[in-house]
């Protein structure tokens, strides 16, 4: 898997798209494998906002709960109805069809802290090899 | 996970599931596969068709001499001298407060010979607590370093299996077992499993147990055998509502709360536990173990609180999504008169109460 160059990532893997003010908010690939079977999906309501680092919500797999971080402070302006009702789609497109939020972001200065593609690729590898 | 993998325990089919690709954790110190293809595909696998598990983890420890048959029934709440040679039961270790030192299955070997298959992180406790209960002249052996034991679980469990050995599989009863080969070197094979579907659970001599894997894995690939790891080995016993011990059962919960008074034959000799519980029976329990289903979104699972009416009642044991029924499932306990089916309960989620309602259990049975 390749991580797409235009995300920024954290090190908790999740991954935000900046487009106009607003941040398209999903966990990445490694966390989809990490996690395994995904069942369930707990989303902030429209409307709330969120601080960067703080719990955004939460993806539940067979085994286990995982909380999801906002990687960007704002307000949720959408969250994907999608996960409701298929919640496994986070395994077979987490940075596609299956992003989580839409953030609109109270400071875009925020992301200049995240990791960007080439960095959190080796982050997850040197994650692995400490295991 | 920053525990090295040098500090836990392998069993000696470490290596083969590293080879399968097996997502590896640390299982009360052991190093274990917790899946392989991903824990639906594998339960799925086990409804189905027929799924391999490792389960080599789990301690043994052997019984012997003219009094052994005295010392386990003193020990354990179930009547061993209900067993016939051949034969195995489930059973409670207890305290003699009443509480759970473990669970176990005991096999009678011989009249002067009982084999135990104990849990892995509670074996060392075990031996010790049967060694200072051991009055008479029975000879307790630690044998776990001496076995590896895999799970042929599934439908296809037997014509898997069958494949390997001379022994006439169908002839072996539920909750028997015979000493034969598979793959020509000796094994301990018993119709026994934690999966609630039929099946067999074999005892090997540690080094021939990479070999038998392998050879189980061909033998079943026409049925579509997969190799199954702890996740899936959950959510089975779950469905089947199988207690795990730390969950349902502990050192301070007995066997009359957790709905297993199947397992305590009050009317044998005296058994560490006995007095206790017989008060208990005297005084009537105040919790119960009983089934739930969620009804609102969310999914209950270990240690949430539950309530009744806006105040905690009682605490989650197991919980989460069942694949066989597609519905979030979960066991907990309750006040003895609310624990019955049809009781709307709420499971506290992250703050939240989240309705669910208590159900008849087991969650699954199969169709025999």
């Amino acid at each position: 898997m390749t991580y797409p160059s235009d995300f920024k990532y954290t090190k908790e893997h999740e991954w935000v798209k900046a487009e106009d003010g607003i941040g398209v908010v999903g966990i990445t690939d490694h966390a989809q494998k990490e996690l395994g079977d995904i069942v369930y999906v707990d989303l902030p309501k429209v409307g709330s906002t969120v601080e960067k680092g703080k719990t955004l919500g939460s993806v539940e797999s067979v085994k286990a709960v995982s909380d999801v971080y906002a990687p960007v402070s704002g307000e949720i302006v959408e969250v994907n109805e999608l996960l409701t009702t298929a919640p496994e789609k986070l395994n077979d497109d987490p940075h596609g069809d299956a992003w989580l939020v839409k953030i609109r972001m109270s400071d875009p200065a925020e992301l200049s802290a995240l990791l960007g593609s080439t960095d959190y690729d080796k982050y997850v590898e040197a994650e692995a090899a400490s295991h | 996970m920053t525990t090295t993998a040098a500090a836990l325990k392998a069993t000696p089919l470490n290596a083969v599931h590293r080879a399968l690709g097996a997502k590896m954790v640390d299982f009360g110190g052991w190093d274990m596969p917790v899946q392989y293809s991903g824990i639906i595909d594998e339960h799925n696998a086990v409804r189905q068709g027929v799924g391999l598990f490792d389960v080599s983890h789990m301690g043994e420890i052997e019984i012997r001499g003219p009094e052994a048959l005295q010392l386990v029934n003193f020990v354990s709440s179930n009547d061993a001298s209900k067993l016939k040679i051949g034969q195995a039961h489930y059973s409670g270790l207890l305290y003699d407060h009443g509480g759970f030192v473990d669970d176990i299955l005991v096999h009678k070997v011989d009249d002067d010979h009982y084999f135990i298959c104990v849990n892995a992180s509670n074996q060392d406790k075990d031996f010790e607590h049967i060694e200072l209960s051991n009055r008479s002249h029975a000879k307790v052996e630690f044998a776990s370093d001496r076995y590896a034991q895999i799970a042929i679980q599934g439908p296809k469990g037997l014509d898997t299996l069958q494949k390997l050995t001379k022994t006439d599989l169908a002839s072996i009863r539920y909750y028997h077992f015979k000493d034969g080969e598979v793959s020509g070197v000796w094994a301990r094979i018993a119709r026994t499993g934690y999966t609630g579907e039929d099946g067999f659970e074999i005892y090997v001599a540690p080094d021939e147990a990479a070999r038998i894997w392998y050879e189980l894995q061909d033998a079943g690939r026409e049925f579509g055998i997969k190799p199954c790891g702890l996740g899936a080995r959950n959510t089975l016993r779950l469905e089947a509502k199988m207690a795990l011990y730390g969950h349902e059962i502990n050192a301070s919960i007995t066997p009359l709360e957790a709905d297993l008074n199947w397992i305590v034959k009050m009317d044998k000799d005296d058994f560490q536990g006995r007095e206790a519980l017989a008060k208990q029976k005297d005084k009537g329990i105040t919790r119960k173990l009983v089934g739930f289903e969620m009804i609102g979104r969310g999914i209950g699972r270990d240690g949430y609180e539950v309530h009744l009416n806006g105040a905690p009642a009682g605490w989650v044991t197991s919980g989460g999504p069942s694949p066989t029924l597609g519905k979030n499932i979960g066991l907990c306990y309750l006040p003895v008169d609310r624990a019955v089916p049809g009781q709307k309960i709420d499971i506290i989620i992250r703050n939240q109460p989240i309705e669910a309602v208590t159900v008849p259990t087991p969650f699954y049975k199969r169709t025999k």
